[in-house]
């Protein structure tokens, strides 16, 4: 019993950092149509200028400016490229953020070399135990600072003016611009929010149980793919469940690998893309996302 | 404009739209530049060294499944990020199916049947592979269809790591050379020499892939002339005005996927053979992105340009890998700075952005744009 509590705190805490980076999907599509293939190098990125500026500024100052310097990628993109290209298709505009992923991943992996850099968060590897349940303390900070992160999203979403203009330009973008929305700028700021939540997550992706910064982490942030997916791209709290189950599976998957051997070693980094798949062949456009509605 | 906000919808149509423009009696420019190409094409071997030939094998390969994958994505507009599966697919199918059982330190199972057979169950088995993934393309529309696609590429690796008999797990294992009717194109048996010049290995392989590619470009040109090409090209334009005109929406999806893996299943055969051994490791999400890169780059759409996109993009890392020490900017592997595989890789993704930004139909459509330069402007006013 002890052992189902702790796989499911710990996948809690995972699917906390998914739904984070989820969000930051969910967010960016709701406002710009673009389904951003870049967010893995996002996260890499933020992750690594935190740990490169960890050493000679400190880790607070170093955290402030990786997020910073994140988002600022994010609104670079959506500014010198997404804005131009707006009304382009989808696939399109997709195609273009995997173009900027490779070159960001190739220059990243670079730098990086076949060194792990350490983040050097200030609280280590260390196990926090609630009466025999344990997580590291790197998972439960996460979780903490994710949910404070997520219900300041969710708050803002709904009652900033920002949070208005912004669901308004989904539901209708003509008639938002009609009204007076900048459509521009709410998508800016699309892009500046999941940017900077690629950040955070990355942040706490790298640190334990994961050694720290390697190339590899782009591949973890990929799973938040799926979690964005079967929530349903444009359901910002369809991330959030998103994100959970899909964290939560594989946490279980990873745990109980010994009774799952027949499925082969590792199966729990597989079990994300499986848990999506099923869920899209009973529903096509994810648990709460739009359905599409065909016109004739 | 009530569609922008659907999820799924259409590429920007590419060249491909433009009617083919048919001129009786003499043989036009086209087709006399095509035929000079194609003897060209013939002559290489006997003047070309060995390196060049290699990598034009590479390539005749990427050519045959960036074709598939433009079936797929340029003519049908069906997103897919599962071609590394699909090559992975057929590639280890022909290692299984003609290599011999062996290893070392652990058992590797083998039929040890002829090549040729193992290269048609290697294309078979990959297009039942995408007939399998058909219903859940079926479903998906756009977006929602590339994601769980992406997902395809993870199973199909973890798939592939955990069946090590067959596929030699991690290290992989070494791909068994080709032969034909017992011409064998690895060795010199039977020895053959053209014009002085001994017909080895590169050579051989070199008319090899030039013969399957050929096939492959001109089945897929009549593919697109056809009634099912102009189905799928309906399909990518409207699924609705499709379904109107009486396409079969669903059979024609599952059949491109079928076609398009074929493609891919034998574009992973010639991989193997090209590198000469296998490992899972080779097709990860990677390949699937550079697959992308070459239609993307070559021109959505386009059977030529896939080809350009392929050749463009299988043969630069291999050229800055052979002239590295002579490339401004570009380093020896393990010196630091840039290395040629990763300046090849910025320069793709720099190019693809370019392309998205600038020229949506590609290359082929940037050479439309330049010889549109020296043409006369047609008459668009009878003044």
């Amino acid at each position: 019993m002890n052992t189902f509590l702790t796989l499911l705190l710990n996948g809690i805490s995972l699917g906390a950092i998914y739904a984070l980076i989820a969000l930051g999907f969910a967010v960016i599509f709701k406002a710009s149509e673009v389904v951003s293939f870049m967010h893995g190098s996002l996260l890499l990125f933020g992750a690594f200028t935190i740990a490169k500026l960890n050493a000679s500024i400190g880790f607070f100052p170093a955290f402030v400016v990786g997020v910073l310097a994140t988002a600022g990628v994010g609104l670079l993109v959506e500014r010198l490229l997404i804005n131009r290209l707006r009304g382009a298709p989808v696939i399109s505009l997709a195609i273009l953020t995997i173009g900027i992923d490779i070159m960001m991943l190739t220059e990243l992996t670079r730098r990086i070399g076949s060194d792990i850099l350490n983040a050097g968060h200030p609280w280590g590897g260390d196990f926090v135990r609630i009466g025999g349940i344990g997580i590291t303390e790197n998972r439960l900070y996460a979780m903490v600072t994710a949910a404070v992160l997520i219900a300041v999203f969710f708050t803002a979403f709904k009652f900033s003016s920002w949070g208005v203009a912004m669901r308004a330009s989904a539901e209708d973008g003509e008639t938002a611009a009609l009204m007076g929305i900048k459509l521009g700028r709410v998508s800016a700021l699309a892009w500046v929010i999941g940017a900077g939540l690629a950040a955070v997550a990355g942040l706490f992706l790298v640190g334990s149980p994961t050694p720290g910064v390697a190339p590899g982490v782009h591949s973890v942030a990929l799973r938040a793919f799926p979690a964005a997916i079967l929530g349903g791209l444009d359901s910002t709290g369809g991330a959030l469940v998103g994100g959970m189950i899909i964290g939560i599976a594989e946490a279980m998957a990873s745990g109980y690998q010994d009774q799952l051997l027949f499925l082969g070693r590792g199966f729990g980094d597989v079990v994300p893309y499986v848990v999506m798949i099923l869920v899209l062949l009973v529903r096509p456009s994810g648990l709460f996302g739009t359905k599409e509605l065909t016109r004739v | 404009m009530s569609d922008t906000a659907t999820v799924g919808e259409q590429l920007a149509p590419a060249a491909s739209a433009t009617p083919p423009t048919r001129r009786s009696g003499l043989l036009s420019v086209r087709t006399l530049l095509l035929l000079v190409a194609l003897v060209l094409l013939l002559v290489t071997p006997i003047y070309v060294e060995e390196f060049w030939l290699r990598t034009g094998f590479a390539v005749f390969g990427a050519i045959i499944g960036a074709i598939g994958l433009n079936l797929l994505v340029g003519t049908t507009g069906q997103l897919s990020l599962a071609h590394a599966f699909f090559l992975a697919v057929g590639a280890i199918t022909y290692v299984y199916v003609s290599g011999e059982p062996g290893g070392t330190a652990e058992a590797i199972d083998g039929l040890g049947l002829p090549p040729l057979v193992g290269m048609v169950a290697g294309v078979l088995l990959a297009g039942v592979a995408g007939l399998l993934f058909s219903p859940v393309a079926a479903r998906l529309r756009g977006i929602y269809l590339g994601v769980a696609s992406l997902g395809l590429v993870f199973i199909g690796q973890h798939v592939l790591n955990t069946y090590t008999s067959v596929t030699g797990g991690f290290n992989g294992r070494t791909a068994p050379e080709f032969s034909l009717f017992g011409f064998t194109f690895g060795s010199t048996d039977p020895d053959l020499f053209v014009l002085g010049v001994d017909f080895g290995e590169a050579e051989r392989l070199w008319y090899l892939g030039l013969v399957l590619a050929l096939a492959a470009y001109v089945f897929a040109k009549n593919l697109l002339r056809s009634r099912p090409g102009r189905a799928l090209q309906t399909l990518r334009d409207s699924e609705v005005a499709a379904a109107v005109m009486g396409v079969d929406v669903q059979g024609y999806k599952a059949r491109v996927f079928l076609v398009s893996s074929m493609y891919a299943g034998l574009a992973g055969v010639l991989y193997a053979l090209s590198i000469g051994s296998v490992a899972p490791e080779s097709f990860a999400l990677d390949l699937s992105v550079l697959y992308l890169a070459m239609i993307v780059l070559g021109g959505l759409g386009s059977i030529g340009g896939a080809a350009l996109g392929a050749l463009f993009v299988t043969a630069l890392p291999l050229v800055f890998q052979e002239y590295a020490g002579s490339l401004p900017f570009v380093n020896e592997p393990g010196q630091g700075g840039v290395s040629a595989g990763q300046a090849a890789r910025l320069l793709f993704g720099l190019a693809i952005v370019l392309v998205v930004l600038f020229e949506p139909a590609g290359l082929v459509g940037l050479g439309k744009r330049i010889t549109g330069l020296f043409r006369r402007k047609p008459r668009t006013t009878s003044s």
